[in-house]
Parts: C-alpha cells; sequence; structure tokens
C-alpha cells in the first residue's frame, strides 16, 4: 500500500467509524426532526418485536360476540367485523410492514449499490444498466410494482420482490452518480497510479465514500416500501387474507365505514405515523450526512 | 429548440422498446401455465389447448415476442379477457377520465404545494414556516387510499358536501365533475403537494439569499415584487423538472384511488384487471400509461430547455 493510500484513502472500518463517528452523531441528535423521527421509529419496532408479549390475544382469534366494538378500556383500539382484537392485529401488523419494508431496503441495499457501482465505475457498463433503469423508472412506480404482484400471486415475498424491482433503479441511479464524482477524487487516481485493481479501488475507496447519500436513499425507500406494500395488500396482492397486514385491515375496514369508522382509521394511523417517523428520520439523516444540501435546522 | 426536442423524441424509441419487453416479461413470471389460470379450475382439456392458441403461448418464447412486437407496431395491444374488447380501445376510451383526474390533481398540487412552499419562505422559522412544513411532512406520510376513505366518511357520510364517488363528465355538467372529482383529485394530490411545499421551500430559501434578490431589494423593490419578479422565475425551474415525476405518481396512485371512488377510469380498469387476471389488459395497460408517461417527460423536458437554454446547449 503507498503512502498516499494510507495518508489519503480510509479503509472502510475507518470510514465507518468516520461516518459514524462523534462529530456527525452529535450533530444527528441536536437534530430535532431527526429524533423525532427516531423515537417514533423505535416505538414502532418495539411494538413490532414485543408484539406476542403486549397482545394478548391471538390477532385472527374471532370472537363474534365481540363484533364492532369501539376502542374501550376493554378492547384498547376496538375489534373488527369478526371479533378480532385491533390492538392485537395493529401490533402484529407491524411486524409483517417492517418487515417488508426491510426486505426491500436489504434488496437495494446489495443490488442498488451493485448496479450502481459497475455502472458508475465501468463506463461500458453504464450505457445498458441506465438505460434498463430509465425503462423501469418510466412505468409509474405502484403500478409496476401491482403489474409484477398480479403476475407473481399475491405473498408477502411477491410484495419485498416487487416493491424492490421498483425501487433498486432509483438506488443504483443515487449510487452511480456519487461513484462517478468520488471517482473523479485525487485519492482515486493516486490509488490507480499506486497499481490497486479495479475492484479493490470500488471497495475500499469509492464505496465507502459514497455512503452518505445510500442511507438517506436507504430511509426513504423503507418509508416508500410501507406505503406501497399497503397499496398492494390493500388491491389483495400483497399479504395473505389471514395476514393482520395494515393494507388489509383498511380494506376489510372501508366495507364496514360507517358502522365501525375505526376499522378503518386505526390501521390508517398506524402506517401514516411509521412513515412519518422514517420520513422525519431520512430528512435528519440527508441534513446532516449528504453535504450537497443546506442545513436548515 | 426543434434538435433538442427531436433528440429527446430519439432517446424515448429505445426505452419505450425496453419498457414494452418487461411488460412482456412481467406476464412470464405468471406461475405455471397462464392458460390454466386465465380458464379456471373448470376448464376442460381443449378448452385450454384453444386458449394456448389464442394467447400464442403454444409458441416459442422467441415466436411470441415477434408476435407481440409485430402486433405492438400495428398498435394492437392484445384482446382483454373480461371485456371481450381489444385493449387499446377500452384504454382510450377510459383514459379522458384519468387523465382529467390526473390534470385537476396536477393543478391542485401546483396551486398548493407552491403557494404554501413560497409562504412558509416567505415566514422562514416562524409559526407559519413550521406549521407549513408540519402539513407537507404528514402529507407525504399518509396513505392515499387510507385519506380517501377518511374524507369519504367526513365530506359524504358526515357533512354531505360531496358525493361518495362516481364520475360525471366535464363538458356534460362540470359543476357536477367539480364536486365529484375533488375528492379524488385531492386524495391523489396530498403526497405532490407536501412533495412540492417542501421543494419550493428550499428552493426559495435558496434564492432568496441570491445577491440579485439583495439588489433588488437594495434598490427598493417591495417584497411581493422581489418575489413574484425575481425570485418565482428561478423556483419555477426545479419545479418544472419534477412535474413528470408529480404526473407519474398521479397516474400510478389512480389504480387504488380510482376504485374506492368508483371513477372508471384507467386505474379501475387495471384495478379490476388484476382482480380478474384479465393479463392481456394488465400488459397492455402498463405499456399505454409507460407511453403516456414518457412523452409527458418529453413534453415537461422540452418545456424545461425553453425555460432554461442551458439545458438545450447541453
Amino acid at each position: 500500500m503507498s503512502h498516499l493510500e494510507i495518508s489519503n484513502n480510509p479503509s472502510a472500518l475507518t470510514s465507518l467509524r468516520r461516518f459514524l463517528g462523534g462529530r456527525r452523531v452529535r450533530r444527528l441528535i441536536r437534530h430535532r426532526s431527526f429524533m423525532i423521527g427516531l423515537w417514533l421509529c423505535l416505538f414502532v419496532t418495539a411494538i413490532a418485536i414485543f408484539a406476542p408479549i403486549i397482545s394478548s390475544v391471538d390477532p385472527n382469534k374471532m370472537a363474534i360476540r365481540s363484533r364492532f366494538q369501539p376502542p374501550s378500556l376493554e378492547f384498547l383500539l376496538g375489534t373488527d367485523n369478526l371479533g378480532r382484537d385491533l390492538f392485537s392485529r395493529v401490533a402484529w401488523g407491524a411486524r409483517l410492514s417492517l418487515a417488508i419494508g426491510l426486505g426491500v431496503v436489504l434488496l437495494n441495499a446489495v443490488f442498488g449499490v451493485l448496479l450502481g457501482a459497475l455502472a458508475g465505475y465501468f463506463r461500458r457498463l453504464d450505457g445498458i444498466l441506465m438505460r434498463l433503469s430509465d425503462a423501469l423508472m418510466a412505468f409509474p412506480s405502484v403500478l409496476l410494482a401491482i403489474g409484477i404482484a398480479a403476475a407473481m400471486g399475491a405473498s408477502a415475498m411477491t410484495a419485498v420482490i416487487s416493491l424492490a424491482v421498483v425501487y433498486i433503479p432509483r438506488t443504483a441511479r443515487i449510487l452511480r452518480a456519487s461513484v462517478l464524482q468520488v471517482n473523479e477524487l485525487e485519492f482515486v487516481n493516486a490509488a490507480r497510479a499506486a497499481g490497486a485493481g479495479d475492484f479493490h479501488i470500488l471497495r475500499r475507496h469509492i464505496l465507502p465514500n459514497c455512503m452518505a447519500p445510500l442511507v438517506v436513499q436507504l430511509s426513504f425507500v423503507f418509508a416508500y416500501a410501507i406505503l406501497s406494500e399497503a397499496v398492494l395488500s390493500f388491491l389483495g396482492l400483497g399479504a395473505a387474507p389471514t395476514d393482520p397486514s395494515w393494507g388489509i385491515m383498511i380494506s376489510e375496514g372501508r366495507s364496514y365505514i360507517r358502522e365501525a369508522p375505526w376499522m378503518t382509521i386505526i390501521p390508517g394511523m398506524a402506517i401514516a405515523i411509521t412513515v412519518l417517523g422514517l420520513n422525519l428520520l431520512g430528512d435528519g439523516l440527508r441534513d446532516v450526512l449528504d453535504p450537497r444540501v443546506k442545513m436548515e435546522h | 429548440m426543434l434538435a433538442y426536442t427531436l433528440r429527446r423524441i430519439a432517446q424515448a424509441v429505445p426505452i419505450l422498446l425496453l419498457v414494452s419487453l418487461i411488460s412482456f416479461g412481467i406476464m412470464q413470471l405468471v406461475p405455471g401455465d397462464p392458460a390454466a389460470v386465465l380458464a379456471g379450475p373448470n376448464a376442460t382439456p381443449d378448452e385450454l389447448i384453444k386458449l394456448r392458441q389464442t394467447l400464442g403461448l403454444d409458441k416459442s418464447l422467441l415466436s411470441q415476442i415477434m408476435i407481440f412486437y409485430g402486433n405492438l407496431f400495428q398498435g394492437d395491444l392484445g384482446y382483454s379477457i373480461i371485456l371481450g374488447e381489444p385493449v387499446l380501445k377500452v384504454v382510450l376510451e377510459r383514459s379522458p377520465i384519468s387523465i382529467s383526474l390526473a390534470l385537476y390533481s396536477l393543478a391542485l398540487t401546483v396551486i398548493l404545494g407552491l403557494s404554501i412552499g413560497v409562504i412558509a419562505a416567505m415566514k422562514h422559522n416562524r409559526w407559519i414556516d413550521q406549521a407549513a412544513m408540519t402539513f407537507a411532512l404528514i402529507g407525504v406520510s399518509v396513505p392515499n387510499f387510507w385519506l380517501g376513505l377518511v374524507m369519504i366518511v367526513l365530506f359524504s357520510v358526515h357533512l354531505g358536501w360531496l358525493p361518495t364517488g362516481g364520475y360525471v363528465p366535464f363538458f356534460e355538467d362540470p359543476v357536477g365533475w367539480f364536486l365529484a372529482a375533488t375528492m379524488p383529485a385531492l386524495s391523489l394530490a396530498m403526497m405532490q403537494i407536501g412533495l412540492l411545499a417542501r421543494l419550493t421551500r428550499s428552493t426559495m430559501l435558496e434564492v432568496l439569499g441570491q445577491d440579485y434578490i439583495r439588489t433588488a431589494r437594495a434598490k427598493g423593490a417591495s417584497e411581493p415584487r422581489v418575489i413574484i419578479k425575481h425570485a418565482m422565475s428561478n423556483v419555477l425551474i426545479p419545479v418544472v423538472t419534477v412535474l413528470g415525476m408529480i404526473l407519474s405518481v398521479l397516474l400510478s396512485g389512480s389504480v387504488i384511488v380510482e376504485t374506492i371512488f368508483a371513477v372508471p377510469g384507467i386505474g379501475a380498469l387495471l384495478g379490476n384487471a388484476i382482480l380478474g387476471r384479465d393479463y392481456p389488459m394488465i400488459q397492455g395497460g402498463l405499456i399505454f400509461v409507460a407511453a403516456v408517461l414518457l412523452i409527458l417527460n418529453i413534453v415537461v423536458d422540452v418545456l424545461y430547455a425553453w425555460l432554461d437554454p442551458r439545458v438545450r446547449v447541453q
């Protein structure tokens, strides 16, 4: 390893430490939107993790005598048309929504980074990969997911795959732009001059410096994935009908919106709170991590 | 300008070919035998063979692609299984409804999004700014179909101000169209209003910090004149660039919003096609919507180049 590499090029571990380290964390902690978003996300995550403990009732347990009960001390968020406890279903629904959102984010992190890095670094691949991403992005996002899910058949896995296909081109484009920018910097040229191979340069020198826009993008992908999953489930293309999905709950509540509006309102509020938390978190991350965006808080 | 427009059209052709190939590929994802899925469990073997022949599924994949493109170049998007009519004919019949709804949503997005963003920037860091940005943030976080249902409960069931759904053609009864389309258009537009308000505010804050704005103020120009004459023209440029994206989201959201409000547009058509597994309709509908969006994006790009000559040079 050359002198230049040691002094100018952070290793993956060093850049991760720098990325998460001192000054940025302090700025994030002082960022009001970020902290509100973080608390909201932690709240929803805690509900998802502890769903079996905090909801003593099986989310699918029907109690015909307790149908259409409004929110009360006995039924915190009321019951639905089959007498199922809505608190329990909302808590278990958080598990499903977060799991699907996380799945989409992970696939984006892997394939978005891979395609974006290849397109940004290897110019010969850029044309074909970007035209393919242009074509995928020419479809309205949710409509493409609906098309894929309709063809593959409804399931939570289908929802993850179809939403990943929709958002991967967007993530790849953002990463490509960052790779193109970092690739022009002097330390990358120095590494190249020192004889480092392409994949070494990408892995050790370029990608660690593209983390900030990637993290910001993934936080928004998480939010959009949760919203879009609700759309797919509402249309019957997401989770199985028996699963306590927030989208399915809204779809079921739609038929009883006059008699039992809480059946629709409560799962919708659960989606809104989760997405709001993720959006606030993303805003904070963007303000602090992405140097191109001016701090306004 | 003409050269730029022609270049943009030429760039769109390969994308359109890829879009149609992806739409074709999506239908290959149907697990098992698509003919068996379409015909249902009670179909006889003879019926299955006939359906496979009708859909061209008995041929090789390459032949299917060739036939698909051959038909596409002749404007044949396939035959709807549920409606028994050519996809293109049905889609063209329904598109004015969706387009009128999308344009109404776009108008709401631009008027409300720009106004909220400009007011928030002018009252930077005051309570109006905080309230406007909270509203915008809630707008981008709320699912549009849920908002539509809540609005039905509030404005139709409780207050009785607006109809719960349906569609009235604009040229038959403009007031009826306005009343019927307001809730679907607003629930479609809410997220985009939030996004545009946030974009407008941040752009306006950036523009208001520029030297030429300070010069205009120093020369004694009134605040409304500074905003309207000097700042707005530069705020509008990034706004125009996102118009294509906004239209894409509005058309995308129409599937679910049209289903909820019983608006008989392309969105509801595709929603019913999904429920009825009408794959030719889904495939043709996807190609049609993507093609419309490509055309709209070219229009937006040309508009952008007209507003900002630097784009033409690039």
